[in-house]
């Protein structure tokens, strides 16, 4: 994870109400069950945290997005971005990330720089080998009290969360 | 049926690479062999693991080890399942006669008629040196397992 308090850092991606219960989602954006994971993690009261699971296998896409959310996080507009591109997944080459961030209201140049910066790539990085580390076995990864689990969850697995 | 045990020397095996020549128990020698057993190409399970585990090239490369993939398909499905994935994990088809590499080294799933999901890492001798059976197919080791029987080999 980049270390918060470093100069510059987009730190964490975490939303949701303080003191409700964390989940970490480690995704990648072109994964279909990460995207029905975000919406069913999204509607719930919980806290969430998003961290980049983004596997070569996959293909340039999946990086690329998520270099465009840590380039986002700078100019904090990650979430808006990442529900952008959750809502439009199948439209996410670099012209459409550029829209979508000139749409945003950011700094479209600094976006652009900012995602080739050597940060964003230490930042994904970090995530994957986190994501690891932690026995992740495929996208997404439901990272909750230290424990990994897979797939997207229910209304019943969020509801023990919240209990 | 029980995986292999560490310490026990690989029997004589024959699987099928992608080119249709022999693997055998021989062509484990001189290096590390990570045998990672998976139930079917193109199980959607299947497929998030062995592009996780692709992950780990350079790793696996620093450590003078080889990993490859081993189900019961042919090869030429295993070939197609590896190319969809987008990895370069080289895949041992024991396809004909079925299981028999698995079977010998514990990693057959009779009830379902397929590999079962475990990793066998084998020494530069030819002697496993850690292995891991999963609870059940569904179950996926990760990387730290991986990792956990490279540290077997060197420790």
């Amino acid at each position: 994870m980049s270390d918060p308090s470093a100069p510059g850092s987009s730190g964490p991606h975490v939303r949701g109400p303080e003191g409700a219960p964390l989940v970490v989602l480690f995704g990648d954006v072109t994964c279909v069950r990460c995207q029905q994971a975000y919406l069913a993690l999204g509607d719930a009261p919980l806290r969430l945290q998003w961290r980049h699971f983004v596997l070569r296998a996959r293909g340039p896409q999946p990086r690329a997005i998520a270099t465009a959310l840590e380039a986002a996080a700078r100019q904090d507009a990650f979430w808006p971005l990442l529900d952008r591109a959750m809502a439009q997944p199948a439209r996410l080459e670099d012209p459409d990330l550029w829209r979508i961030a000139a749409d945003l209201g950011l700094d479209v140049d600094r976006f652009r720089a900012d995602r080739r910066d050597e940060r964003t790539d230490a930042a994904i990085g970090a995530d994957l080998s986190a994501a690891l580390t932690l026995g992740a076995t495929g996208t997404p990864a439901l990272l909750v009290d230290g424990t990994i689990d897979h797939g997207v969850p229910d209304a019943a697995w969020i509801a023990a969360l919240l209990d | 049926m029980a995986i292999i045990a560490a310490g026990t020397p690989v029997p004589p095996i024959t699987l099928k690479r992608e080119d249709g020549a022999d693997f055998t128990q021989e062509d484990l020698k001189g290096r590390t062999t990570v045998l990672v057993f998976y139930p079917f190409a193109f199980s959607p399970v299947c497929t998030d693991q062995l592009q996780v585990y692709e992950e780990l090239g350079s790793e696996l490369a620093g450590q003078n080890a080889v990993m490859y993939a081993v189900s019961t398909d042919a090869s030429f499905s295993q070939i197609a399942f590896r190319e969809k994935l987008g990895v370069t994990i080289e895949q041992l088809s024991d396809f004909e006669p079925k299981g028999e590499a698995s079977k010998a080294l514990g990693a057959y799933f009779e009830p379902a008629g397929m590999t079962n999901r475990a990793l066998v890492v084998v020494n530069a001798d030819g002697i496993v040196a850690w292995s891991h059976l999963a609870d059940s197919p569904g179950e996926l080791p990760g990387v730290d397992k991986v990792r956990e029987g490279l540290a077997a080999v060197a420790g």
